[in-house]
């Protein structure tokens, strides 16, 4: 029992506990806070990125496309584990504004609006037809012109807080935009001796804020078939360059993409007399995260990094746990002493000093988790307070695309960061503690009576 | 085992000390019999080893040749947990610097003794008999209203009383006593010796370092020791 009191009554009269608790909390709270900040940032881009490109992505990177894609969405649709699934373009071209007459190289993406904002995201990333997402290749001021949805960044100014600048009334503007159409050999359609070259007119019908900042800027919108056709995807079976696939909620996610791989190989084998059977060779079927890993694992390998410096600190906080109980158990070597000329054993020494270190962990975490909890529950206050008084913003938001700093830890986090402060409050009294328990108790009790 | 009718009986002890490159010879075949209800004196100067002899009695340290035996039985052979337990309901320990924890109450720092030797469902099943044993023998010692006053808020007298009242809580055969006196002025001091007297009175066996001649006197048999060696009568 008096290794139940005892670390009770250390604790709570032992001055150097201070400094260990709030060693603890400390380390606790920069934990929590970089890692509650970091990991929104990365579980808030691998969401927009889930939201942009759905569950499961079949493509290829030619620009030729492949075929039979509506047979394939046909057969999908019909399965067990697939919400929906809807064919995009993705390409190149030049777009030209006519007002300005300045132009540029841009990425055109063609998609279908009835089945592509089932699948995606797309219709919440709209600003002017978001609550009719089917209008949104519609201009409000002329429906029957022909729309094409502009990445946001393409267009619309941020101001210093991140906040869009929208145009109250969508502005009449349009775009020139030419394409190159290819053959299903992936050659240029001529005309005579002269490369074909489709330029078409778009009126700006809305914009398209993905939260995905390399797409809002260099991507614009276009109808399908339009696309389809100024790419010379019509030609021939038609093309796509992309199945976008949401699957049902509750299927087993990676199942289903192994389902709809298997699902794409028996398409391929039933299609390999097609015409355009060498353009599926270059075709994958991919879940979203493996899509866009190029973008996604910079910031996993980040996160990995983030958690590996977090280990360091684990093991500054083990140290300085072990300096300081080093000096509490040296100040304590009296009571060890006392106790063991009582009766007490090596372990119960022992019991003592790491329930004790317990506490300081426990106590330490609690108070970290309440400092970072509170932090976190201020911080785009405190930021936005900085921004006013000194002009610093920790993301500069006419730069990047950041709302809201993360302030949600969950809870699965606080528990493992209090679990591994108890842990490494353990491992860094360890030491002294068994210095402790192996002291001689007539070498401490002996005060010159040799 | 050997068959007598004494509680504490050490054979041919011998004990050293390394202090750096010198080695000292602190005990040199001690033989010494205590009987049950005695009151054994052991005198001598500073560094004749006294206070060893006493540890050795004890179990707090062991000699490098030689046995100690409690009623017969060689405490040299017992386990960990069984010298443990000797020095927890066997022996009771009062020091010359009182030895009190600092974190605890008068009141606990007695229960701490009953304490080591109990888990904690022993301790919630047995606390009220050792709280009521612990405040009876504060009232004894004139302790009641100091019960919940920490070691610091006392005098030398009033800690040594705690000292004396933890090491007589687990009812001890024996009470080894290590210059109890040594840190009080002479009228404290012949206060604790009268607390002894009272014990040994009542059957209490006592064995009590000291070099005051005034105090040995108080005791039935005295020992001097001398050069590591029990000095002839």
């Amino acid at each position: 029992m008096y290794d139940v009191i005892l670390p009770l009554k250390l604790f709570k009269s032992n001055k150097l506990t201070i400094l260990a608790v709030a060693a603890v909390a400390v380390c606790v709270f920069i934990v929590i806070v970089v890692m509650t900040v970091m990991n929104g940032l990365t579980v808030d881009f691998i969401d927009k990125n889930h939201d942009f490109f759905s569950d499961c992505i079949i493509s290829t990177d030619s620009l030729v496309g492949f075929g039979h894609y509506d047979e394939f969405i046909t057969s999908l649709r019909s399965s067990d584990f697939v919400e929906s699934a809807t064919p995009v373009i993705n390409t190149f071209g030049l777009v030209k504004s006519d007002s300005s007459g300045k132009n540029a190289a841009l990425s055109l993406m063609g998609i279908a609006l009835d089945s592509h904002t089932k699948t995606t995201n797309f219709a919440q990333s709209l600003y002017y037809r978001k609550e009719k997402p089917l209008l949104a290749f519609a201009p409000s001021y002329n429906p029957e012109l022909p729309g094409c949805v502009i990445g946001v960044d393409l267009l619309v100014e941020r101001d210093s807080w991140g906040n869009y600048q929208q145009w109250t009334i969508l502005p009449r503007w349009s775009y020139g935009i030419t394409c190159f159409p290819l053959t299903p050999k992936g050659t240029l359609v001529k005309t005579g001796t002269s490369i074909s070259a489709n330029t078409r007119t778009f009126y700006y019908s809305d914009n398209s804020n993905s939260g995905l900042a390399k797409i809002d800027s260099t991507v614009v919108y276009l109808p399908f078939e339009q696309l389809q056709s100024m790419t010379g995807m019509n030609i021939g079976p038609k093309r796509a360059g992309a199945i976008f696939i949401k699957f049902k909620k509750g299927a087993d996610f990676n199942k289903s993409v192994e389902k709809t791989t298997a699902l794409w190989k028996d398409f391929v084998g039933l299609k390999s007399d097609s015409e355009v059977a060498d353009l599926f060779k270059t075709v994958n079927v991919q879940d979203f995260k493996s899509y866009r890993r190029e973008s996604i694992a910079p910031m996993e390998k980040e996160r990995a990094m983030l958690l590996l410096l977090f280990l360091l600190v684990g093991l500054i906080t083990v140290f300085i746990i072990f300096v300081i109980f080093y000096m509490i158990v040296g100040g304590k070597s009296r009571d060890i002493g006392i106790l063991k000329s009582i009766g007490a054993s090596q372990f119960g020494i022992m019991r003592v000093f790491l329930r004790y270190a317990v506490l300081t962990g426990l106590v330490g975490a609690a108070v970290g988790i309440a400092g970072a909890l509170v932090f976190l529950d201020n911080i785009n206050s405190l930021e936005d307070w900085l921004y006013v008084k000194f002009g610093f913003q920790m993301w500069n938001r006419e730069i990047y695309a950041i709302g809201d700093i993360p302030s949600r830890p969950g809870f699965a986090l606080p528990i493992e960061v209090a679990a591994a402060a108890v842990i490494a409050c353990l491992l860094g009294a360890m030491l002294p503690t068994i210095k402790a328990a192996r002291q001689n108790c007539v070498d401490i009790l002996r005060v010159n009576q040799i | 085992m050997i068959e007598n009718n004494y509680i504490l009986t050490c054979r041919d002890i011998f004990k050293s000390y390394r202090m750096g490159a010198v080695h000292l010879e602190v005990l040199k075949g001690i033989d010494l019999n205590v009987e049950k209800g005695e009151f054994v004196a052991v005198k001598g100067a500073s560094g004749s080893g006294k206070s060893t002899l006493l540890h050795i009695l004890g179990a707090l340290d062991k000699p490098d040749k030689g046995s100690v035996f409690f009623q017969g039985k060689n405490i040299s052979a017992f386990s960990g947990r069984k010298i443990n337990e000797f020095r927890n309901k066997k022996i009771g320990f009062v020091f010359q610097f009182y030895h009190l924890l600092d974190e605890l109450t008068v009141l606990q720092n007695v229960l701490i003794a009953p304490m080591v030797q109990s888990g904690t469902i022993g301790w919630l099943l047995h606390s009220a008999k050792a709280k009521k044993a612990a405040s009876r023998l504060l009232g004894e010692l004139g302790l009641t209203a100091r019960a919940e006053h920490r070691p610091y808020q006392l005098s030398g007298g009033e800690r040594q009383r705690v000292a004396i009242a933890r090491a007589l809580i687990n009812e001890p055969d024996v009470i080894l006593a290590d210059e109890p006196t040594g840190n009080l002025d002479s009228g404290t001091g012949n206060d604790i010796l009268k607390i002894f007297e009272k014990l040994h009175s009542a059957g209490q066996t006592i064995v009590m370092v000291t070099h005051d001649d005034r105090i040995a006197e108080k005791a039935s048999k005295i020992i001097k020791l001398a050069d590591g060696v029990i000095a002839p009568a």
